[in-house]
């Protein structure tokens, strides 16, 4: 095992795909002679030239559409988002034609290509820069939505991402590409649709995934010092959903919270606890409880951005009260 | 039509001389634009009895452009449509049976039933779709261009979308790269006048689209549309550039639809008139080159009905094929959402 930051671990996993298949290639702004906006194509321009690190101009319709019209002359196109915000100006192209190419033409069409970047909320961005976009993505068919929160995990599922034949909308996280982990040193992949228990536990569940893992960990911390021991369970991909894992740790502590960083209506949490239910109903001894962020625009001041945001102690309080401890 | 006061390039609808040309290659020109029309005026028919649901948009008046396009295109070469498309996948050599088959929603279609007429795909054939969303599909003709290139290869991407998908911010973004990058493409810009309801002079602040490729300093014509041998040659100087030179092309091709935007829209009412239709109509790209071939003594009368009798009969076939072929299985309905 080697110590990697998150940054690093995608920029090993983007290294190694375009080495093994020569069909691979990077787009998006910045991504070049710049090394990338979060450093995350380090050293890719310098190795595979200016065919296969293509620097864009800022027109995200517009180098989406490239990409999807390059998978459908055969490329692998990795088509990189500055963030996931600047996206919302490529879902035409995500959405109406990457994701329904193969459907339309009644399989005639694959479509491997990877949508990726920084998702969620950073630090005093404001409203237009700080989104998490998860449930619009995961409820189209034809995309799969994938969230790692560690590096070893960062790194499996884009390689995993890559090869997957199909378009995969890949969310970092700005907060993430510092954080550091244990990666395996030789070759290795993570199938999509594969949870992961990330601390297992006895009392409750706490369902989190992306950046909300850590803060699922540390909640799950503080409960410890209560002696209440949360499991935490990451799904690591929205879609598909691994909704054995995740029920089968319902089954055995009978309580589960939900904890996402996006908006509360219609979130992917809400489908997530339509899913259990279906499949544990009889082993819940409580009603499932769902941290999100507020219902708000993202504040920019740093006191009201803290409210917005799920943290920690919002996540204990929920625990506390899927066990009826007030 | 309209008048009004912006410059205009000058499209010279003089014909071109035939001398030169062969015969049976300028019959054929005139079969597959025969064969476009009565599909269509087939097709509508259908719409009319119910046997072709949904939107159906089509090609009347404007087949020359489809047709003389892919005259000049190799088989290998890449071509995206949008939803106005039976005909370029027609001129492509698409079969009329899977075509119709498709408008008619049947497991014999070209896309299986799951595309309709606005997704008529034959990959086979390089002909990689209709496409839905106005100007959607434009940056796709450049992201298929960037992969010839990526490759090496002399192929071209070639792109067909109206005159009202330039005033969208896709058009602009994939010609900017195109020509930023210099990729092997062709768009090729249908201006048939009216975007459903809506004149060009009344969604354009510039009346001449070929003069937008300025932005781009990209090589431009603006090209007689009702004309198929001056699409035919524009389309070949194009390819050229693009085989030899990797560079891109925006042609303005100025034609005309005989047909309300879709089957459920009129032909004219509150947005053109019935003069300015038929006064359109004395330019039918199919009627004037039949004249000019007949003139030119490479067309007798026995020829053109024996032509008549065959695209008939190939259309007749269609229909009944399209009508006699089963719906796709229910099972269908979850197959190809992705690679399994």
């Amino acid at each position: 095992m080697a110590t990697l930051t998150y940054r690093d671990a995608l920029n090993q996993a983007l290294r190694e795909e375009m080495r093994r298949d020569a069909r691979v290639f990077l787009m998006g702004e910045e991504v070049g002679v710049y090394q990338g906006a979060y450093k995350v194509s380090r050293g890719l321009l310098e190795e595979f030239g200016p065919l296969r690190v293509v620097d864009t101009p800022i027109t995200e319709l517009g180098f989406a559409g490239v990409g999807v019209g390059a998978c459908m002359a055969g490329l692998v196109p990795i088509i990189e988002f500055m963030t996931w915000n600047f996206a919302l100006l490529a879902l035409d192209q995500i959405i109406n034609s990457a994701a329904k190419m193969r459907y339309m033409s009644n399989g005639q069409l694959a479509m491997p290509i990877v949508f990726r970047g920084p998702g969620g909320a950073a630090l005093q961005l404001g409203a237009q820069h700080s989104q998490s976009f998860e449930s619009f993505l995961a409820n189209v068919p034809g995309l799969k939505v994938v969230m790692p929160a560690t590096p070893a995990d960062a790194k499996g599922l884009l390689k995993s991402a890559i090869r997957d034949g199909n378009p995969v909308v890949f969310i970092e996280g700005e907060m993430l590409y510092n954080t550091k982990g244990e990666v395996p040193e030789a070759e290795y992949t993570i199938p999509l649709g594969v949870a992961e228990v990330k601390r297992e536990g006895k009392d409750l569940t706490i369902v989190a995934h992306s950046k909300m893992v850590g803060v699922a960990l540390r909640a799950a911390d503080d409960l410890a010092k209560d002696g209440i021991m949360a499991e935490v369970v990451d799904p690591r991909t929205v879609r598909p959903l691994d909704v054995a894992t995740i029920a089968a740790s319902v089954k055995k502590t009978n309580r589960c919270v939900i904890v996402e960083e996006g908006h509360p209506f219609a979130g992917v949490g809400a489908q997530f606890a339509y899913d259990i239910q279906r499949e544990a109903f009889d082993y819940l001894d409580a009603p499932i409880i769902r941290v999100t962020a507020a219902d708000v625009p993202m504040p920019y001041n740093k006191s009201l951005e803290k409210l917005a945001k799920p943290d920690a102690a919002k996540v204990v309080q929920a625990c506390r009260q899927v066990l009826y401890l007030g | 039509m309209k008048k009004d006061a912006k410059p205009r390039a000058s499209v010279s609808t003089k014909s071109k001389p035939l001398a030169g040309e062969d015969p049976a290659a300028m019959r054929r020109l005139l079969r597959d634009m025969l064969l476009i029309r009565r599909f269509e005026e087939r097709a509508g028919e259908q719409y009319a009895l119910g046997k072709i649901g949904g939107f159906c948009h089509l090609y009347i008046g404007q087949e020359a452009v489809g047709v003389g396009t892919m005259a000049a295109l190799r088989h290998d070469d890449i071509i995206m449509g949008s939803y106005r498309e039976h005909g370029q996948a027609l001129a492509r050599g698409m079969t009329a049976r899977a075509a119709m088959a498709e408008l008619f929603g049947k497991a014999t279609g070209c896309s299986g039933g799951k595309g309709g007429s606005m997704h008529l795909f034959d990959a086979e054939r390089g002909f990689l779709g209709g496409h839905g969303i106005v100007g959607g599909h434009i940056p796709l003709i450049t992201g298929a261009a960037f992969a010839i290139k990526y490759r090496q290869e002399d192929r071209v991407a070639v792109g067909f979308f109206g005159e009202a998908a330039v005033n969208n911010g896709a058009f602009h973004e994939a010609l900017n790269m195109a020509a930023l990058w210099k990729l092997p493409a062709i768009y090729i810009c249908e201006n048939n006048r009216y975007g459903m309801g809506t004149a060009l002079e009344r969604a354009a602040a510039i009346y001449d689209i070929s003069a937008r490729a300025c932005s781009y300093d990209m090589p431009a014509e603006t090209v007689d549309g009702m004309e198929v041998l001056a699409v035919r040659d524009a389309v070949g100087r194009a390819a050229s550039r693009a085989r030899e030179r990797h560079l891109p092309t925006l042609l303005e091709i100025r034609t005309y639809r005989f047909m309300g935007h879709s089957m459920s829209d009129p032909i004219h009412g509150h947005y053109r008139t019935k003069e300015e239709v038929e006064q359109m109509k004395l330019r039918d790209p199919i009627v004037t080159f039949h004249a000019r071939l007949v003139t030119a003594g490479m067309l007798d009368d026995e020829q053109w009905q024996a032509m008549e009798a065959d695209v008939s009969a190939e259309v007749e076939d269609s229909v009944r094929f399209a009508d006699e072929s089963p719906d796709p299985e229910p099972d269908e309905l979850f197959k190809h959402i992705m690679a399994d």
